[in-house]
């Protein structure tokens, strides 16, 4: 054999990787190069960073939140919000604390007025006992991360005109909110990937009809057609229930733009060289979806599902606030969102407003993260 | 390796490969109902032989259909119509009919390099499952027993076994070309079609692909179809040269008999674009005006009558075959005869 041909030549201009490259480098995977592309985007790693937090918040919004999710405090109904202190008129404290406030009733309007309570200052200790609880359903515990004890009333970010503390109340919805995205993403993924995979791979008439209905579907406005879907939910179902109805709802009008870039993809990768070649070889159909196609539109299906989880969060926010999604006791940031619904009482109590910010955090962080996997999506291109 | 005897019996000459008066068109659709409007004639009455232990050139400028006839004869691409016959065992198959269950054994013994070496691997396999990939296919279900093959073939194909995990971004150009080669050579096949195997290398990287493909043929008795746009690659490699024009053989002859007296105005045009790397030398050189005719609409007559600078009232009414003007010489003109055409400068 030609020996003088083993050798690498360096001076080949088309050499991708020089010829000192680390040996990871040279026989890293798919899934390692886009890690390494990945970890460059530091916003994307920040955004990823604060999802994780967020989703271990609705995890473990039980134990997180100082109340449970229905805790009603009678006498702090539309309590502003209590500010997390470290200083005090009499100086520097090494312990974080609130003021304790108290309610009095306006004598001509009848609103109740608070006022902050300086010289009462309530600890904030951290593993306390509080309000009983179920930790998902299993066991009773009153344990809470933080509180300030028997008596004294710690509302982060105010109260609700039923006096429910509304700190709790985005912990608890955090967890509908953030996984309401999730599940219906996860369900739109698998239809579009069917779909699309049907309607590339064989093509023909079937692809035309699926395309043709694929249009139909999308020329639809969305907020009427989730209303008239979110309406179709019969009323006597269980809560439970009518989440997975809302999300299959959401789904079933998400999963169309995933299903014409799987067409895309297939109908492109299929005139591939390397797909030719494995068909030279003998590879049988399957094989060729699964280890050619598959693989090769993965990371830019990756791609198009984080960006399409805001939307999730967001649609289902809108219906909740419309009144035709989740409805109480059920509760999502959507719902939390219905008590702002009219101008006087977010003038009266702005703290209403604040489960929007969440929204934008998570959505935004969501955006990031989609736009740093975008980047790092095909790691051969240069 | 599949043995299988050169000289039959009889004495007559029993080709690897006869292709006859292969079609390949392609429907050309439009509008919203997808009618059909038209063909493009990529291939249109083809026919040659290919024997064993040999190397056919199939030149032609782009659009000529020499990569379609590749493609077809391996049924990347189906037929419109004619005939693949490829010799297995004592009998002939013919790959343009046989049914798509048989097509994976016949594929064992015919196999292809492609043109670009970045595009024909997929980027997401180590070189292990790229070049085992053809071997489990065909029923090596186990891993070392392809790991030791695979090692076998780099070593052949002139890389280093240690390679084997690495996935194709860690090779150059010519190196990727070689993985290329490796994996046509799993199956241990008898033919190989090399689409333009080296036109997207850089000139010293071509000359070390072709002289490794030169050694495995004479180490495998392998037959190439080599289809190519650079002539003075052809010369290299091949016994016997096809030119293409507009999806039909021109001329068929031994590659130094067409270079040296072509017998088609369409050759000797191509071979008077080789560069000749003298600098006193400028002579004429015959510059075919006007473009490549359309192949859904070629022109009557002889397709290549609009451009030919010999062209009669003849030849744009009659169509010309494809004829032995001298043994093993085969021309499709009507005035090959009348014509004395200049080869390859000197």
């Amino acid at each position: 054999m030609a020996d003088e041909n083993a050798q690498p030549d360096p001076q080949d201009p088309e050499s991708v990787v020089s010829p000192d490259a680390p040996p990871d480098v040279l026989t890293a995977s798919q899934w390692k190069l886009m890690w390494w592309k990945f970890r460059k985007h530091k916003l994307a790693v920040w955004a990823g960073f604060l999802l994780l937090i967020l989703y271990f918040v609705a995890a473990f919004c039980e134990f997180l939140a100082p109340y449970p999710l229905d805790y009603r405090d009678v006498d702090y109904a539309y309590a502003p919000p209590q500010p997390v202190r470290f200083i005090s008129e009499d100086g520097l404290h090494l312990r974080p604390f609130v003021y304790a406030i108290e309610g009095e009733r306006h004598p001509e309007t009848r609103r109740k007025l608070y006022t902050e309570l300086t010289d009462e200052r309530l600890t904030i200790r951290f593993f306390v006992r509080g309000e009983s609880y179920r930790f998902w359903g299993l066991f009773e515990t009153d344990l809470h991360l933080f509180g300030v004890g028997e008596g004294g009333t710690v509302h982060l970010l105010g109260t609700d005109s039923l006096g429910r503390d509304l700190f709790s109340r985005i912990l608890y919805g955090a967890r509908i909110s953030l996984t309401i995205g999730l599940v219906g993403v996860a369900m739109s993924f698998v239809l579009g990937l069917a779909i699309g995979a049907i309607s590339g791979f064989y093509g023909g008439w079937i692809d035309n009809l699926i395309q043709r209905f694929i249009e139909i579907i999308q020329s639809f406005p969305s907020i009427p057609l989730w209303m008239a879907l979110a309406a179709a939910l019969p009323d006597t179902w269980s809560p439970l229930q009518i989440y997975f109805g809302i999300t299959v709802v959401l789904s079933l009008i998400g999963w169309t733009g995933l299903a014409r870039q799987v067409r895309g993809k297939i109908l492109s990768l299929r005139e591939e060289d390397f797909t030719t070649a494995a068909v030279l070889g003998g590879t049988g159909q399957w094989r060729i979806m699964w280890r050619h196609l598959l693989p090769s539109f993965m990371s830019h299906i990756i791609v198009s599902i984080t960006l399409a989880v805001p939307t999730m969060i967001l649609a289902e926010t809108a219906l909740s606030f419309l009144g035709l999604g989740l409805q109480p006791p059920v509760t999502s940031w959507g719902v939390l969102l219905t008590e702002a619904q009219n101008v006087q009482a977010v003038a009266a109590q702005p703290w209403l407003l604040t489960p929007v910010f969440f929204v934008i955090i998570a959505v935004l962080a969501f955006n990031f993260l989609g736009d740093g996997l975008r980047d790092a999506a095909d790691p051969y291109s240069k | 390796m599949i043995k299988e005897t050169t000289e039959p019996a009889n004495g007559a000459p029993r080709p690897l490969l006869k292709v006859r008066n292969l079609k390949t068109h392609f429907p050309i659709v439009k509008g919203f109902l997808k009618r059909v409007v038209g063909h493009v004639k990529a291939v249109d009455g083809v026919s040659f032989d290919i024997h064993d232990g040999e190397c056919l050139g199939l030149v032609g400028e782009s659009g000529s259909g020499k990569t379609t006839v590749g493609r077809t004869i391996l049924r990347a691409i189906n037929p419109t119509a004619g005939n693949v016959e490829f010799r297995v065992d004592d009998g002939y198959v013919d790959v343009a009919k046989v049914e798509a269950e048989k097509l994976k054994d016949l594929r064992r013994r015919m196999q292809m390099i492609f043109q670009d070496p970045y595009s024909s691997l997929n980027p997401r396999m180590s070189v292990m499952d790229l070049i085992g990939e053809p071997l489990l296919a065909h029923g090596m279900r186990s891993r070392r027993e392809r790991e030791t093959r695979v090692r076998e073939l780099l070593v052949q194909v002139g890389l280093k076994p240690q390679h084997l995990n690495r996935y194709p971004h860690a090779f150059s150009g010519g190196q990727r070309q070689r993985i290329g080669i490796a994996r046509a050579l799993a199956l241990n096949p008898r033919l190989i079609v090399a689409d333009e195997a080296v036109s997207a290398l850089d000139v010293s990287v071509q000359a070390q692909v072709l002289n490794l493909l030169q050694d495995l043929q004479k180490q495998f008795g392998l037959t190439y179809l080599f289809i190519a746009h650079d002539l003075s690659v052809v010369r290299h490699i091949c016994d016997r040269v096809a030119v293409m024009y507009l999806g039909r053989i021109v001329e068929l002859a031994e590659v130094d008999r067409l270079f040296d007296s072509p017998k088609h105005p369409y050759t000797e045009a191509l071979l008077s674009s080789i560069p000749v790397p003298d600098p006193k030398n400028k002579s004429q050189r015959k510059l075919l005006s006007g473009e490549t005719a359309d192949p859904s609409n070629p022109p009557p007559g002889c397709s290549f009558h609009p451009r030919c600078p010999y062209a009669e009232k003849k030849c744009r009414t009659e169509e010309p075959v494809l004829r032995e003007v001298e043994p093993g010489h085969f021309v499709s003109c009507h005035l090959s005869e009348q014509l004395s055409l200049e080869g390859m400068r000197r």
